[in-house]
């Protein structure tokens, strides 16, 4: 294996043959920039219709509490109010499982979550809501609102969920246990991957380590609030304004919870402040749409920061077993895993991703993977970035990197030694295509930062250590549509499905540009709702740079071909003769008969009108997926058990880096949460069964003062399902950081942390469990 | 959220008017970074709001030859980027210059911060060490209530209902006087201390015996603690490091933490340790002269 030299921040590594790019691979402003920059753009609590009106959501104080009675004519008859709503005003929703592409659930719970009917099962259940003249009166008629519980008893942890005898979150639950049916259980699932025989390979293997560890459900923290606001128009029609990732996955879900026809609805996308995984789900928007029915006014509704760290979805908490064996050479010859969620609420832990991606990084022979998803009486989770990834990675890589210190292997030699390949198997079945993952870890090998020297610490008190760790997301494909106007003057319209979370009107409309030949700022992105631009699959999965970006390639080659024939026509030749590169169409029949696309777009009106498509694609898979490894450098104060990041470096594979910036820009972000992931975020859940640090103050995300520049480096192995060779990269960079800071701490003070978050106080703890008493 | 009356006091027999008129129901206002968070957060109700920021003595900022006098309503930014009163007042100016941020530090006020008497208040421990007292102002007049003696339980002091805060006086500091504050949070802003500790130390002549010493510990108790033993130990003996880390250790039993989830009794009782050892070595560094200019600016936390 050759080492690489001469890394330093943002280089980029191209491996394989590589097509000549003009647009791509650049690094234009983003076409939503002055908006966004200006406070000009339009978010959904921007929204002003006439005759809107304001509401306000009475939420559950109690973890599990079961409704007796419900008095609302206090409310009902306050001044100013204009309509109150229970669970009795939603309808009954069928079974049906809801696949919304990063999330899985049934319509059933889906309904149940947006508003209790007959118990509240998570703090902060919605259990009435109302709509009034303004907001600070429907907030008054909520406290006129009488509701009385019987307070239940309530499960919060894995372990009280699992316990023999256990309360149940739902008298009906109907488990499977590797597809066996159990009735009364909180455990919604148990699945099972199993490949070749651990426990034979176990018994030979030279070296064993096994490690658990804990993790706290951690929260996307995206600054804007959820929100909707709806108009049920006269004809039974509905429109919904609201912060969403996907406004078809959106609509689905609307259509049945509300029992309407998906076509009767129209989701209005909003500019979204942040979605990371958490703006999948429905949860205000029902509440809306019906307070509207019933007082006739467009209803907004927005939740306070309380009741998004109470009522949506975080990523799941777990436990999670990772055993791993090597032989004396250091190749792994079996590992297994056990891993437990807390779905919340209602079942749907993101356990079959875990199970995908807890050895993916890895050739493992002999392997079997055990899954559970665990419901408790706290909010239902929801996707958070690589969702079921980080949590179950992080016992692999920390097993990993005691395997090293056992064997005396360096981590990167170990991964090198043992990583995937195009052609291996991942241990859930799938055969990979080819994938970059020996060439993020070569990328740090090679890197300024893995051959710098770790430096002396700043103080006597203080200790320094590096970590290495991987990850893997594989990502999804499905469904996008685009479509493309071309105007008279050369520049077109782009006409997107797509919710942009994270600058894909650029990193889409740079694509097409590609195709066109003309500048990125020429094409002009429209995010559009969705009666105005067929199906789109949701802003999720690391798909849309991918998938959408396909289907805006499509669009532009057909764009191609049809002013191919407009040139034949002005050159009055046949159309085969028509060539077109680099933005430039040429008579190959004639000497000197050459129109820039912009010159021919001048010529359509004369040579048949218009011209408009649409692409359409359904993308079978990712493509084999985003691997990336992280190294990191941490100083610690063993006097109060503080970490400083001193240095951080990401490299990352991204196929193709479409705009570097943004790539980066993902990288970074992924790094950062994970770091906050790492030392501090957690829900700190009281014995009531309430998150008691529902505030930024207490939800300690990290601030721009915790985190050093985070160096990155993009690798490019060319992906071979996209036709320039994209691969989605918003959600591997939260995988590696949490393992490779519990692999730093390891090597700064000796001891292994298992649980996360590593906060100060535990970090004290396990130096002086080491000291001795 | 419950509609308020908002009265802009120009003057304090304005402010006791409309606080005696409502009672328990009304609440002075200064930058209001507390207050309003927590009406919004519906932690209570009221139906009025004093703002004390137009009352001139509370406004007010003076250092004169007695000590300074620190209007209730002036806010950090003042108290810090006042050049005499950061040389003179070390320790007020490490809690004034770490309070939230810059936009928190040009509406919060010390006097807010000691009014809502939160355990953690940053301010509370140096007005402690400082030896400050309050001014009250009511309908039977004013009183003067020494700092230490000010807060009661979390969230409650000796304020009467329709009593303000009008201004903290601070005495000037004897000769070979240094003081120093420190927090513990677990990111480098916007967080609340898990453990603070305030120390200030008068040096006698030669520099190497400890004249006097005040410690004060806050976020280990439901009130700031004065940790009376640990300074009692360092009086009379060298400012070595031996003598600081044996009070560190007083402290640690003098303070009675809990388990919440900002910290651990432990790792708070650690944290009081480390903490008094450093405050005290600031303190003595900035009482022995060199280093005694509290301006530390924004960068001490
Ligand atoms: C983002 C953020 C960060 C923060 N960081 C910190 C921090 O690091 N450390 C810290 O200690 N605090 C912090 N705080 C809390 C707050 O900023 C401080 O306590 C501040 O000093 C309060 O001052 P204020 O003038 O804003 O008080 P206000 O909110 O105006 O008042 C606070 C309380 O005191 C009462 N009050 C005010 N003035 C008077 C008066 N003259 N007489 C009688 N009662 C009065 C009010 O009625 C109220 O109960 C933070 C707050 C925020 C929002």
């Amino acid at each position: 294996m050759t080492s690489k030299t001469g890394s330093k921040k943002s280089e980029s590594k191209k491996t394989g043959a590589e097509r000549k790019f003009r647009v791509v691979g650049t690094r234009p402003i983003r076409h939503d920039g002055w908006d966004k920059v200006l406070g000009r753009a339009v978010f959904g609590a921007d929204i002003k219709l006439p005759g809107l009106v304001h509401g306000a959501v009475l939420r559950s104080p109690y973890a599990h509490a079961r409704i007796v009675k419900i008095d609302l004519s206090k409310a009902e008859a306050a001044p100013g109010v204009l309509a109150v709503m229970t669970g009795a005003d939603m309808p009954i929703a069928a079974s049906k499982v809801l696949d919304l592409g990063e999330e899985v659930t049934n319509a059933v719970f889906a309904s149940d979550r947006v508003m209790a009917r007959t118990k509240a099962v998570y703090k902060g259940h919605p259990v009435a809501a109302v709509a009034a003249v303004d907001h600070n009166v429907a907030l008054e008629a909520l406290r006129l609102i009488e509701v009385s519980y019987e307070v239940l008893p309530h499960v919060v942890t894995i372990e009280q969920a699992m316990a023999p005898g256990a309360p149940l979150v739902h008298d009906d639950l109907v488990g499977s246990d590797i597809g066996e049916r159990v009735e009364h259980t909180n455990v919604a699932d148990h699945i099972r991957y199993e490949v070749g025989d651990p426990e034979a390979a176990f018994a030979e293997a030279a070296t064993i380590v096994e490690l658990e560890c804990r993790v706290s459900r951690a929260h996307q923290g995206y600054i804007e609030p959820q929100n909707a606001t709806a108009l049920w128009h006269q004809d039974g029609k509905l429109t919904v304004w609201t912060s969403t990732q996907g406004s078809f996955s959106q609509r689905n879900s609307l259509s049945s919870v509300l029992m309407m026809p998906a076509s009767s609805i129209k989701v209005v996308p909003m500019e979204i402040g942040g979605g990371f995984g958490g703006k999948i789900g429905i949860y205000l928007e029902p509440l809306a749409a019906i307070l509207s029915r019933k007082c006739g006014h467009p209803v907004k509704l927005v939740m306070e920061r309380r009741d998004v760290f109470d009522a949506t979805g975080p990523g799941p908490g777990g436990i999670i077993r990772v055993k791993m064996g090597v032989d004396a050479h250091g190749v792994i010859t079996a590992a297994t895993a056990d891993i437990r969620y807390g779905a919340g609420a209602y079942p749907g832990a993101s356990i079959n991703p875990a199970a995908v991606c807890v050895f993916a990084c890895y050739r493992v022979p002999n392997a079997r993977i055990d899954a559970y998803d665990v419901v408790i009486n706290l909010s239902k989770t929801a996707a958070y970035r690589a969702p079921g990834s980080p949590q179950a990675s992080f016992a692999t890589e920390t097993v990993v990197d005691e395997i090293c210190r056992r064997i005396g292997m360096d981590p990167a030699e170990f991964r090198l030694l043992n990583a995937t390949r195009g052609g291996d198997r991942r241990t859930d079945g799938p055969t990979f295509p080819r994938i970059g993952n020996v060439e993020t870890v070569e990328a740090i090998r090679g890197s300024a930062h893995y051959r710098a020297k770790l430096g002396r610490a700043s103080s006597p008190t203080k200790k320094r250590g590096r970590g290495m760790a991987s990850g893997y997301w594989q990502g999804i494909g499905n469904k996008s549509t685009v479509t493309i106007n071309v105007n008279n003057d050369g520049v077109v319209s782009l006409i997107e499905g797509s919710a942009d979370i994270g600058g894909t009107r650029t990193s889409i409309a740079m694509q097409a540009a590609e195709i066109l030949g003309i500048a990125a700022e020429d094409v002009h992105p429209a995010v559009v709702d969705t009666d105005s631009i067929g199906y789109t699959d949701l802003t999720a999965g690391s798909r849309t740079t991918y998938a959408t970006g396909a289907a805006a390639i499509q669009a532009a080659e057909q764009v191609v071909e049809e002013m191919k024939k407009r040139a034949a026509l002005v050159w009055e030749t046949d159309e085969a003769n028509v060539r077109f590169a680099d933005g430039v169409f040429t008579n190959g029949a004639a000497k000197n008969q050459h129109l820039t696309f912009k010159e021919l777009c001048g010529k359509l009106d004369t040579t048949g009108g218009h011209v408009s498509t649409t692409g359409v694609v359904n993308i079978r898979g990712s493509g084999g997926g985003s691997f990336a490894t992280h190294l990191v450098d941490v100083e610690v104060d063993t006097d109060t058990g503080k970490v400083e990041i001193l240095r951080y470096t990401a490299a990352q594979d991204a196929g193709k880096a479409v705009h570097p910036a943004y790539v980066e820009g993902q990288m970074e972000g992924g790094a950062v949460q994970g770091i906050g992931w790492a030392l501090n975020e957690e829900y700190v859940v009281g014995d009531d069964g309430v998150m008691q640090n529902a505030t930024f103050l207490d939800y300690r995300m990290p601030t721009s003062l915790d985190v050093p520049m985070i160096d990155t480096i993009i690798v490019e192995v060319p992906n071979e399902r996209h036709p320039f060779g994209v691969r989605g990269i918003g959600e591997t960079c939260i995988v590696p950081p949490m393992p490779a800071i519990s692999n730093a701490l390891r090597d700064a003070l000796g001891v292994r942390l298992t649980e996360l978050p590593m906060k100060p106080g535990r970090i004290m703890a396990a130096l002086q469990a080491q000291a001795g008493p | 959220m419950h509609p308020f009356r908002y009265v802009a006091a120009g003057s304090i027999d304005e402010a006791v008017a409309v606080l005696r008129e409502h009672g328990a129901r009304a609440r002075p206002l200064a930058g209001g970074t507390d207050i309003l968070a927590q009406l919004r957060a519906g932690r209570f109700e009221l139906d009025a709001l004093v703002d004390v920021k137009g009352v001139p003595e509370a406004s007010a900022l003076r250092l004169g030859r007695d000590g300074l006098d620190i209007g209730a309503a002036v806010p950090c930014y003042r108290i810090y980027e006042d050049p005499d009163v950061s040389a003179a007042y070390p320790g007020i100016v490490d809690a004034a210059s770490l309070i939230g941020g810059i936009q928190i530090q040009s509406r919060a006020t010390i006097g807010g911060n000691l009014c809502n008497a939160a355990p953690s208040a940053d301010s509370i421990g140096p007005l402690i060490v400082h030896a400050a007292a309050v001014t009250l102002a009511g309908p039977a007049g004013t009183r003067t209530v020494p700092v230490d003696s000010f807060c009661t339980a979390p969230g409650r002091t000796v304020l009467g209902e329709d009593e303000l805060a009008v201004s903290i006086h601070v005495p000037r500091p004897p000769a070979r006087f240094g003081a120093a504050y420190e927090r513990f949070i677990p990111r480098n802003e916007m967080d609340i201390a898990v453990v603070g500790v305030a120390c200030a130390v008068v040096l006698d002549r030669s520099g190497e015996r400890i004249e006097s010493a005040r410690i004060a510990l806050a976020s280990v108790g439901p009130t700031p603690i004065v940790a009376a033993k640990a300074a009692a130990s360092l009086v009379g003996g060298p400012p070595s490091a031996d003598a600081f880390r044996a009070a560190g250790e007083v402290a640690a039993d003098e303070a009675s933490p809990i388990d919440d989830m900002r910290g651990t009794i432990g790792h708070r009782r650690d944290l009081v340790r480390v903490l008094t050892r450093r405050t005290l070595e600031r303190a003595v560094q900035r009482a022995s002269g060199g280093t005694a200019s509290g301006n530390t600016g924004r960068g001490t936390r």
